[in-house]
């Protein structure tokens, strides 16, 4: 029996650990002498209070959809995938590639392209760790840890070795040519008489992040192979009664996982930066976890935490430009985040269960 | 190569292994209790930062410690909180726990330094010195054996000492005391352990606390001793690295000493590009060797040269039967 009802678990419970993380991120801003209303005034105003912050804010939003999904992905076959770093840096090469071998006539196909590699890279670097897990048992969380380590290693290797151009000091490609230009929203909203920001990165692969949205939640709760991965990751030896192979779920759930981490790479490699530099993920692979934890690791929720992140992220940069207090800040909230919302969601849902078991007896 | 090429590539292969191998005993305590730790790095961070803080204000380099270690017991606490008493997912707590450290790190130190995340500077009481071990000159000329004496095992810091001293001493507390030896049995089937009367929660709790001890040690040298302050990010993976020599040494003390000195050789030979072209005759590229230790620690974890096996009871929260 359900201790409490559906409403209470997908609202309530994420609600009051968010509530819980803002409380404690004030109080930090406080400790630190700053005044947290006034922060957040100043996040909101330059996160969502013009087009170039709201340029930036979908930005950033659209890495996290995409590494959002990916941790939600294997989530949701009891895998915790923690290599979405790893994945989107080799997503990164796999763009970087594409955009510099292939002389592509127009965007459109570009656009294809490159979203093909950098799945198809960053797949690759997820299926390694996938097989050694369901063939060899090595815990996945450890090996897809030391697969980013290795990833980075190798970029650094590629970078500096291989895709440099001659005479250039910068450990970074070449840039891309200007056919595979992504159109940014301020061409894609300019033809309907929107105006907005000229300066901001938000481009055309936000829709497709949006698509993988819907994409992903009609694979888990509309397709054959998405009951399976939930049916792994609910209950292993049920599955494996019902003719499920764990085998081939765990590279399943994990390639699919690591293809979407990739995807994240069109966004900023070629739509943001159109090179491929050495720290071009900055981390949003991590903060794919946070996302996923809060949206619940459903495609919407995760919509609305990427949403979330993207602001903190821009009005976090704000706040570093106008104030004392610095970008840092932003990565504790995150860890606030993840804390409450997953390591310590327990700690929420047992009073809550119990005040909900109250309230039903007080009914009978 | 020469030999003293050799000496010095060694001494400082001892002083990036102590780090390591300090983390790596703290994660096999905790490990070894069942608590799968992947914060090594943070607690190592948040280590750093405070006993480098607490030295520069104070002056001294004990209270420095203290401070330290303290910052890293706390957060073992917090990880104890989420993954025991609350039976919280274990590598999530330990994932939080990371970008907690590294986030509120640079927060503080902006708040008490503004030096853009780094602390002043340490120098004299508020740094731990090389310590000369009693008749380093005397022998030094003695050949052979005196410059061994002199450069490799005299003139590190009194840390060091401690860390190549915590290999017997982990040795001896899990595998003759009565302690150690609910200690692992909690990290293999903790039912057992609560059937026999001892207290799961109370073994638990002490096992990360011991680890948060022990990472505190492990980032106060890196700010203290190895280098005169804290920076961003100092930790640089090195609770990563620990956590794959723990797997490398397949969670036993000794093991874990070789492994991290194995590890240390490493990080020395990045540094010394010129070493490994005069011995293998090719140019390797620094970053490829820095990402040894994951790729080796890939190999061992998939079963190719001898089977790392994992306390079985790691990661799951124990739920008392009702």
């Amino acid at each position: 029996m359900e201790v409490m009802p559906k409403w209470a678990e997908v609202i309530l419970v994420p609600l009051i650990s968010l509530v819980l993380a803002a409380i404690l991120s004030a109080l930090v801003i406080l400790a630190i002498g700053e005044d947290p209303v006034e922060a957040v005034n100043l996040m909101v105003t330059g996160a969502l209070g013009s087009t170039y912050g709201w340029g930036y804010t979908l930005y950033y939003a659209t890495n996290f959809l995409f590494t959002g999904l990916a941790v939600s992905v294997a989530f949701h076959a009891g895998l915790f995938n923690i290599g979405g770093e790893g994945q989107a840096m080799l997503g990164g090469l796999g763009v970087a590639l594409a955009c510099l071998l292939i002389p592509w006539p127009h965007w459109t196909l570009a656009l294809l392209g490159a979203t093909v590699a950098a799945a198809l890279f960053g797949a690759a670097w997820a299926a390694i760790p996938a097989f050694l897990q369901a063939k060899r048992g090595s815990h996945i969380v450890i090996t897809t840890i030391m697969f980013n380590f290795i990833g980075a290693a190798v970029l650094n290797y590629v970078l500096v070795n291989v895709m440099r151009p001659p005479g250039s000091m910068d450990p970074a490609t070449a840039r891309f040519p200007e056919t595979v230009h992504l159109p940014t929203l301020h061409e894609m909203l300019a033809p309907i008489g929107i105006n907005f920001s000229k300066a901001a990165p938000a481009n055309v692969t936000f829709v497709i992040a949006l698509l993988a949205c819907v994409l992903v939640w009609f694979l888990l709760w509309r397709t054959w192979l998405g009951y399976e991965i939930r049916s792994y990751g609910k209950s292993e030896p049920a599955a494996k009664y019902g003719g499920i192979s764990p085998v081939a779920i765990t590279m399943i759930a994990m390639i699919i996982s690591g293809a979407l981490a990739g995807m994240m790479a069109i966004n900023n490699v070629m739509g943001e930066a159109e090179r491929l530099v050495l720290n071009a993920v900055e981390g949003a692979g991590f903060i794919g976890i946070a996302v996923a934890l809060m949206g619940r690791s459903h495609p919407f929720g995760v919509f609305l935490a990427a949403i979330l992140f993207g602001f903190l992220y821009q009005g976090g940069a704000e706040l570093a430009l106008w104030t004392s207090i610095p970008r840092e800040l932003i990565v504790v909230i995150q860890a606030l985040v993840i804390l409450f919302t997953g390591a310590l969601d327990n700690m929420v849902r047992m009073p809550l269960e119990r005040l909900f078991l109250m309230l039903r007896r007080g009914d009978a | 190569m020469d030999f003293l090429t050799l000496i010095q590539l060694l001494d400082s292969t001892v002083r990036l292994a102590t780090p390591l191998l300090l983390a790596c005993l703290a994660g096999l305590f905790s490990e070894r209790a069942g608590i799968f730790d992947i914060g090594l790095e943070g607690k190592m961070l948040a280590a750093a930062f405070f006993s480098a803080a607490i030295a520069a204000l104070t002056g001294s380099v004990w209270i420095g410690l203290m401070a330290g270690i303290a910052a890293s017991m706390a957060f073992s606490l917090l990880h104890g909180l989420a993954s025991i008493t609350f039976r919280g997912n274990q590598l999530i707590s330990g994932v939080a726990i990371n970008f907690l450290a590294a986030g509120l790190t640079v927060l503080i130190a902006q708040d008490w330094f503004s030096q853009g995340g780094r602390t002043p500077s340490l120098m004299g009481g508020a740094r731990f010195e090389p310590i000369t071990l009693p008749f380093a000159e005397a022998f030094g000329s003695v050949p052979l054996i005196g410059p061994i004496y002199r450069e490799l095992i005299s003139g590190h810091s009194i840390l060091v000492y401690i860390a190549f001293a915590m290999v017997p001493l982990t040795w001896w507390i899990l595998f003759r005391t009565r302690f150690g030896l609910r200690l692992r049995a909690v990290g293999e089937n903790p039912a057992a352990v609560d059937t026999a009367g001892v207290s799961v929660v109370g073994l638990r709790y002490a096992a990360v606390m011991i680890c948060g001890l022990l990472c505190g040690i492990a980032g106060a040298y890196l700010s203290t001793a190895l280098q005169a302050g804290f920076v961003k990010d100092m930790s640089a993976g090195r609770g990563f690295i620990a956590l794959a020599a723990l797997i490398f040494a397949k969670w036993r003390p000794w093991y874990a000493l070789y492994a991290t000195l194995l590890f240390g050789l490493f990080g020395a030979l990045e540094t010394r590009p010129d070493v490994i072209q005069a011995i293998f005759g090719i140019k390797v590229q620094g970053a490829l060797l820095g990402a040894l230790p994951y790729v080796m620690t890939v190999i061992i974890l998939a079963g190719f040269v001898g089977k790392a096996i994992p306390p079985r009871a790691g990661g799951e929260p124990y739920v008392k039967e009702r």
